[in-house]
């Protein structure tokens, strides 16, 4: 399809789009919308609710690891069966970590970050009246919505939620007699899941779609912000990875209720003193559907907070974001790579290992792309004007974490090291780092910077600083010392390490921990607080390009309503990065080229 | 004891709402101030900031070091050949690792000092500059084909063959705890199936000790006893290795997935029913020598599960005992063979229920 065509019929429909979005009730505007910027607020609202309550349960289980010998006769008051005579049992400890895991990597920072930042910005970026189907875009949230709610059902049901690792690795995720989450908890879990990857694709394709078919005139694919390429490569790592995970659950559906034997094979239950019929079957294939996804899982949560600094990083530093070329060029890298690492997830399940070597060469190899953008960004803030809007401050703390937290993956990535290293504290405190915390911080610095577009209003500046500060500080304080548990070889998912000899010399240090979440996870209340409040008592936004960034989305009105800009969709004639050139401060994207510059 | 947690309610209430105020004046006084002036003020608070960070942060790195290394594995010797090399290729990684990180937090958090905004400058309009990107993609990827090179190096020989004379274990996981098999006399394991597993009957791995036939949904199988695992030694309390000699565990589960997971050893292999797993390594040093070495009289060998098992998971500890070979001959020449002639098994007590419920699963 030639861009003139493209262009032509996107006019088309949006003249006819200017006719009907007038007349809204209150649920076709607010609940029922299709407008991409409330179906992001929607995400985004959700993700934050899963946020609380999947942080509040690290809470709880930090609790257990700080102070496994005491028992706290309140908690049973608030949270009842789920700590009997205030202790966390090993069956609420291992449900607690399960879906500590289940919610922050799938709920919150992929449907809450990508389904949040593709729907909001991907429109007022590329300059479209909204997604290419608004009708499947509302859908994507529904189906989130409906695996929350089946989610959110499955911690009220007798038997508990789902407790065997976010992973779900059969047979303890398929055997209902090996533990009680696996029971009714599980298929509530995969039902919920099922739900979350429907809304994932029906997501991404809408993103891709609109990314290449609804470009406004003169957005070549070159002169978009880093944000578009971005959510364009996660989309597409989305949607061609996570059918492979549903295939994955499909067949553990099968072996569950189906008596197939896809993962099953020579297991004997001890507590009914019976050989189950089984034979066959392969553990470990359903490691290689899980990580076909869960690899790229990572890039779908790291890569959106990656573009967003970018963008913020570039903003306010006052300079063009260093390398373009090379940042889209390392963006396109990961992607591909991503594909092809999967199995260093698996380096100690038995695998060949000459499979395994060529799996340390593909991994090692995203540290090349991974270190080009560090230093790209290090550029970027060289000889900079830097003002520390809350969203800077964000940005340079992501940077700060995936530096730290990427570093560490070159030991795990290693496959002599994660011998040693492989299931113990280190990995923890790896991939909180990179693709917890810094995909946090990430999407943090984005909601700090984009809340005026979204909401009218600014955040309160001071109770942002000292969300930052005490995150950031806080942060590092919890998950650096985990390193060393994990070179004592201290293993994960233990509710309690006193009886062993070869682990029990943290227990101060897990007090320590314990304590510095509960005070990081205050300060996440009082962000939420923030936001909440600014929404209606903020600042108000009095100009419409209160940052002075260059990008598309500061040309709509302050309150941009449904189809985003009131007469044309403005026309692109540059690159998004033009800050301090030529002497100005900086030359939105739709200013024509001067007759001395060159062309971008 | 609601009172506590409503007390504490009342702090995180009361903490909320004090910064809550602070946060409302804040943006009243820089109404008053004018919006520039209190930018300006903000932003040289948070320049300042980013420099105390980078100071505090890397003497924080320090004294943490200083206070957690010593907990960690690495001040002692490694108990196998393996360990030595994996921590070799640790200190290698950490030696390249660690130089990047230091120069990279310390450009990222100077740079944000160094140029926080002022009025005097302007940025500088870098677009990209090719030779630099060049220099920041190849010497990555140099370093990490080194690191790629000396890993796998030492990947290979861990993997590898185990050597000939090797002795062979039998490691079985099982919710929640290990069981271990010796090959006897005659240094062959028998056959067994699962579907032989009865615990009544004391045989925990299914050994074919007698003739039997049995229907499973791939028809009638007939199985026929194995001699050769008549004098097969197992055992559930702990393994003993010999030092100095290589030895090959060859890795089982009975229900769920587990991990053999060796910390002194620096060694780790999923246990994963229907598919069994090996790995080699040579113990170095007795349980009494590390004892020393550690200057830790109850120093053990721990076999921690590694792989999410349940909810026993945390408590899956087995042992292992690492003696000298003439105190190995003398531990063997005790252990009973768990082999009872088909004549003399009882019949299955009544009474079996109260074992396997405490056995877990």
């Amino acid at each position: 399809m030639s861009h003139a065509e493209v262009i032509t019929t996107h006019e088309v429909h949006h003249d006819e789009h200017g006719v009907h979005h007038h007349k809204q009730s209150f649920i076709t505007k607010y609940i029922f919308s299709q407008d991409h910027k409330t179906i992001a607020k929607q995400f985004l609202i959700t993700g934050m609710i899963w946020a609380i309550i999947g942080g509040l349960m690290s809470v709880l289980f930090r609790l257990q690891l700080g102070y496994p010998d005491q028992t706290f006769p309140w908690l049973e008051d608030i949270l009842g069966n789920w700590a009997k005579g205030g202790k966390i049992t090993p069956e609420n400890y291992y449900a607690l970590v399960t879906m500590h895991g289940t919610i922050l990597v799938f709920f919150v920072l992929t449907g809450g970050l990508s389904g949040t930042f593709a729907n909001f910005l991907i429109p007022l970026q590329c300059g479209a009246r909204d997604m290419a189907s608004p009708m499947l875009n509302m859908l994507s949230y529904w189906f989130f919505f409906g695996g929350s709610i089946v989610m959110l059902s499955s911690l009220f049901i007798q038997t508990g939620p789902f407790s065997g690792g976010w992973t779900a690795y059969p047979p303890l995720s398929a055997l209902g007699d090996a533990s009680p989450g696996s029971k009714t908890g599980m298929d509530l879990w995969i039902t919920a899941m099922a739900l979350f990857v429907v809304s994932s694709l029906l997501g991404g394709l809408n993103y891709i779609s609109t990314v290449l078919n609804l470009r406004t005139k003169g957005m070549s694919m070159t002169r978009f912000p880093l944000t578009i390429w971005v959510l364009f490569f996660t989309a597409v790592l989305g949607v061609l990875s996570f059918p492979v995970l549903l295939s994955g659950f499909i067949l553990l559906l099968f072996d569950r209720h189906a008596g197939t034997s896809f993962y099953l094979s020579d297991i004997y239950v001890a507590s009914t003193s019976q050989a189950l019929p089984n034979e066959g079957g392969s553990a470990i294939l359903f490691q290689h559907l899980f990580w076909f996804l869960g690899h790229p899982e990572v890039y779908i949560i790291l890569l959106p907070a990656m573009g967003m600094a970018s963008e913020i990083l570039s903003v306010n530093a006052r300079k063009p974001i260093f390398g373009y070329m090379a940042m889209v060029g390392s963006l396109f890298a990961i992607t591909i790579l991503a594909f092809l690492v999967w199995a260093h997830h698996m380096f100690v399940t038995g695998l060949n290992p000459f499979l395994g070597s060529v799996f340390v060469l593909l991994t090692l190899l995203i540290a090349v792309p991974s270190a080009i953008k560090v230093f790209n960004w290090l550029t970027t803030i060289w000889k900079a004007n830097i003002r520390f809007t809350p969203g800077m401050l964000f940005a340079l703390g992501f940077v700060s974490l995936f530096i730290s937290g990427g570093l560490t993956g070159i030991f795990l990535g290693n496959s002599t090291l994660d011998i040693h290293l492989h299931d113990t504290y280190f990995v923890i405190a790896h991939f909180h780092i990179v693709m917890g915390v810094s995909a946090f911080f990430g999407m943090f610095a984005g909601i700090y910077h984009w809340f005026p577009k979204m909401f009218g209003r600014f955040m309160n500046n001071t109770l942002a600083y000292i969300h930052f500060w005490v995150t950031l500080v806080g942060a590092y304080l919890i998950f650096w010392p985990m390193h060393y548990e994990g070179l004592a070889g201290m293993p994960r998912r233990y509710l309690d390490y006193s009886n062993w000899s070869s682990f029990n010399q943290f227990g101060d240090l897990n007090k320590f921990i314990s304590t510095v979440a509960m005070i990081v996870f205050a300060m996440q209340l009082l962000f939420v607080f923030n936001f909440f409040y600014s929404i209606w008592k903020g600042r108000k936004v009095t100009t419409k390009n209160p940052w002075g960034a260059a990008t598309l989305e500061w040309t709509t009105p302050i309150r941009p309503g449904h189809g985003n800009w009131d007469g044309e969709i403005p026309e692109v004639h540059r690159w998004a990065y033009d800050y301090s050139k030529d002497g100005r401060d900086y030359i939105p994207q739709t200013e024509p080229i001067g007759p001395n510059e060159t062309k971008h | 004891m609601t009172t506590t947690g409503l007390f504490l309610l009342a702090i995180l209430a009361l903490g909320f709402l004090i910064t809550f105020q602070i946060a409302k004046a804040s943006e009243y006084v820089s109404v008053l101030k004018g919006e520039k002036k209190s930018f300006e003020q903000n932003n040289r608070i948070n320049g300042f900031l980013m420099v105390v960070f980078l100071v505090l942060g890397l003497i924080g790195v320090w004294w943490c070091n200083s206070a957690l290394y010593p907990k960690t594995l690495m001040v002692h010797p490694s108990a196998s050949e393996h360990g030595e090399n994996i921590d070799t290729m640790l200190r290698i990684t950490l030696l390249i690792t660690g130089v990047v990180f230091l120069i990279t937090q310390i450009l990222l958090f100077w740079f944000a000092y160094k140029y926080q905004h002022s009025e005097k400058r302007t940025a500088y309009y870098l677009p990209h500059n090719n030779q630099l990107e060049v220099l920041w993609t190849t010497v990555p990827a140099i370093a990490l084909c080194t690191l790629v090179g000396f890993g796998l190096y030492y990947w290979f020989k861990i993997t590898g063959e185990a050597p000939r004379d090797a002795m062979q274990v039998e490691i079985t996981g099982r919710q929640f705890g290990w069981i271990y098999r010796y090959p006897g006399k005659d240094n062959t394991f028998g056959k067994k199936y699962f579907r032989m597993i009865d615990e009544a009957d004391g045989n925990l791995l299914g050994m074919l000790w007698k003739d039997s036939t049995m229907k499973t949904p791939n028809g009638e199988q007939h199985l026929k006893a194995d001699p050769s695992g008549f004098d097969d030694i197992v055992e559930t309390s702990e393994m003993v290795l010999i030092k100095d000699v290589p030895v090959k565990l060859i890795i089982n589960s009975r229900d769920v997935i587990h991990d053999v997971g060796l910390p002194h050893f620096r060694m780790k292999m999923d246990a994963v029913p229907g598919t069994p797993t090996t790995m080699w390594f040579t113990p170095k040093y007795t349980t009494e020598e590390m004892k020393k070495i550690t200057n830790n009289p109850n120093f053990e060998y721990e076999i921690a599960c590694d792989q999410m098992c349940g909810n026993g998971h945390y408590s899956m500890k087995g042992r292992i005992v690492v003696v000298k070979k003439d105190e190995f001959i003398l531990w063997r020449a005790k252990q009973q063979p768990g082999y009872k002639p088909a004549e003399a098994v009882a019949p299955a007590p009544a009474v079996a229920d109260t074992t396997k419920a405490t056995a877990g699963l």
